[in-house]
């Protein structure tokens, strides 16, 4: 599948921002002490804001008609897509009402702001499980076609979230918080093992053939003509291919920058580290959501004679 | 009613009338134009609803050259119906053609990626999803004379490898036709159930081979053929 930028950033970025939301509000109701602090729940909450918004808006970029982008809220029955834009707006009113509670009263919020942060988090969840499915629910695409795929979203987003927070909360505040450090330890360890089990699991051949695709099951078939002399739609899209030993590398350098590089920093601790760790997860995870893409070998493909034998 | 398409992979010469056809058709059909980007430069790009591939089947000397001519299958259970999040995507109740609406689509993709058969390209020029309408603008058209209710790619075949025709009736022609040629849906396995059909090659008798023997041999087998008796 061909990578569009503006789908990167939008999945990558959006998702930190809610996983940033979702574990600052998480644990400031929850009563974490070092997040009981106006200014952190603030900084967090407004940062979360423009990352969420600057996701939303850059995904919007990869439309080649996008006045029409307002009926996108129209199919909510049916299509994910669809969902996910509509939870992405309705996540906006309970976040802004929540801050608003923060901004009043700062950590000691009444019961409906308070409540309004619970409506926050479980939004927050359900959009970035409705980004995931709009990949997971194709198909047509064996390497997004899993559980894993909602997994790994959720789970990258989680983790890139809580190594924002403890930057922020490194910057901001004076105390360092074992339990964040621990927390975010812990969130990167779970992502890079459902990033390593993904990496696995699609490396297994299974799926449709080029022998099921043109119906000759019970002989060999090969392509001689795509029939048309330079590349259209289909190919640009969906035949996007990168040689397997680059693809390696690129794996190998995503774990390293995305997982094990923050995993290092934050063990040393230190603000500046800190926004360090958090540049390398998002930088990381640009890659990573890159090889989600380019990994991703769409069955049209076997049309055009992606299968030899 | 079940409309749709049967493809006869035994004649079909793959001479891309049906793809120059359908351009032609419905560029100013209800759908069009169907543009191009740079299509005299050198690297041309535009929409074309119906693509022809040729493969290599079998091996020698018992293979065959197929061309596969292939189109919207206007599936029973549409994916890309299902995907659409502007509802531009959607499938007629009355005759289950799949059609997109070009003044609601947003040109977001996800049809094309949720189709397994190719079926839907980009316009570069418009940014709507195009696909095949299965000459919407023409079966229905009363003003036509009744033999040419059909779709431009079934009119203009040399071949007549293309029927047109509603599957939910068993003696139209299309039905008859799977039936006598066990006509296979492509992709089966991924359960879009589509509806347009492909007929295989008949079994032709194969090419004995005569392999040139060396005259002792030659000689060898007149002696062997004497001597039985």
């Amino acid at each position: 599948m061909h990578p569009a930028f503006s789908v990167l950033v939008f999945t990558v970025v959006s998702g930190a921002g809610y996983g940033l939301v979702f574990l600052m509000i998480l644990g400031h109701l929850s009563g974490v002490t070092v997040l009981q602090d106006k200014t952190l729940l603030l900084s967090a909450g407004a940062l979360s804001f423009v990352m969420i918004s600057g996701g939303l808006l850059s995904s919007t970029l990869h439309l080649a008609n996008p006045k029409n982008a307002w009926r996108a809220f129209s199919r909510f029955k049916t299509s994910w897509l669809s969902r996910e834009a509509v939870f992405a707006v309705a996540f906006y009113p309970f976040l802004l009402i929540y801050l608003l509670g923060v901004y009043l009263n700062g950590a000691e919020i009444s019961t409906v702001f308070a409540a309004a942060g619970w409506i926050t988090i479980v939004l927050a969840m359900i959009t970035l499980f409705c980004t995931s499915m709009i990949y997971a629910s194709l198909k047509t695409i064996r390497q997004w076609n899993s559980a894993l795929t909602p997994v790994n979203y959720l789970a990258l987003g989680l983790m890139s979230g809580s190594v924002l927070l403890l930057a922020l909360q490194a910057l901001l505040g004076d105390v360092q918080s074992n339990l964040l450090q621990n927390s975010v330890l812990v969130l990167l360890s779970i992502g890079i093992t459902v990033k390593v089990i993904y990496f696995f699991w699609i490396g297994k051949p299974s799926g449709s053939s080029i022998k099921t695709a043109t119906g000759f099951t019970q002989a060999s078939v090969r392509l001689l003509d795509q029939g048309h002399s330079s590349n259209g739609f289909l190919n640009n899209e969906f035949g996007y291919t990168v040689a397997a030993n680059k693809l390696l590398k690129i794996r190998f350098a995503t774990l390293f920058v995305a997982f094990i590089l923050p995993m290092l920093l934050v063990c040393l601790g230190g603000s500046v580290l800190l926004v360090l760790a958090s540049i390398a997860t998002i930088a990381g995870l640009l890659a990573e959501r890159w090889l989600f893409f380019a990994e991703a070998r769409h069955v049209v493909r076997l049309f055009h004679g992606d299968q030899t034998t | 009613m079940k409309l749709g398409l049967v493809v006869d992979l035994d004649s079909c010469v793959g001479c891309h009338g049906c793809a120059t056809a359908c351009k032609q058709w419905n560029t100013s059909g209800t759908i069009g134009p169907l543009s191009d980007k740079d299509p005299y430069g050198k690297d041309p790009n535009g929409a074309w609803l119906n693509r022809i591939r040729t493969y290599e089947v079998g091996d020698t000397p018992n293979s065959k050259t197929v061309h596969m001519p292939m189109s919207c299958m206007h599936c029973e259970d549409a994916a890309c119906v299902t995907v659409c999040p502007t509802g531009a995507s959607y499938k007629r109740t009355e005759d289950g053609i799949v059609l997109v609406d070009q003044d609601k689509c947003m040109g977001c993709n996800l049809c094309a990626w949720a189709c397994p058969y190719g079926a839907r390209e980009l316009d570069p020029q418009e940014g709507t999803m195009k696909k095949c309408t299965l000459c919407v603008d023409r079966i229905y058209d009363q003003r036509l004379p009744e033999a040419e209710r059909q779709p431009a790619c079934v009119l203009t075949c040399p071949t007549r490898s293309r029927t047109f025709g509603d599957f939910d009736d068993p003696n139209s022609e299309v039905s008859k036709l799977v039936r006598d040629r066990a006509g296979k849906q492509l992709l089966p396995e991924l359960g879009y159930n589509p509806v347009n059909t492909y007929l295989p090659p008949r079994n032709k008798p194969v090419v004995v081979m005569h392999e040139t023997a060396s005259i002792s041999q030659t000689v060898k087998g007149w002696v062997n053929k004497i001597i039985s008796r």
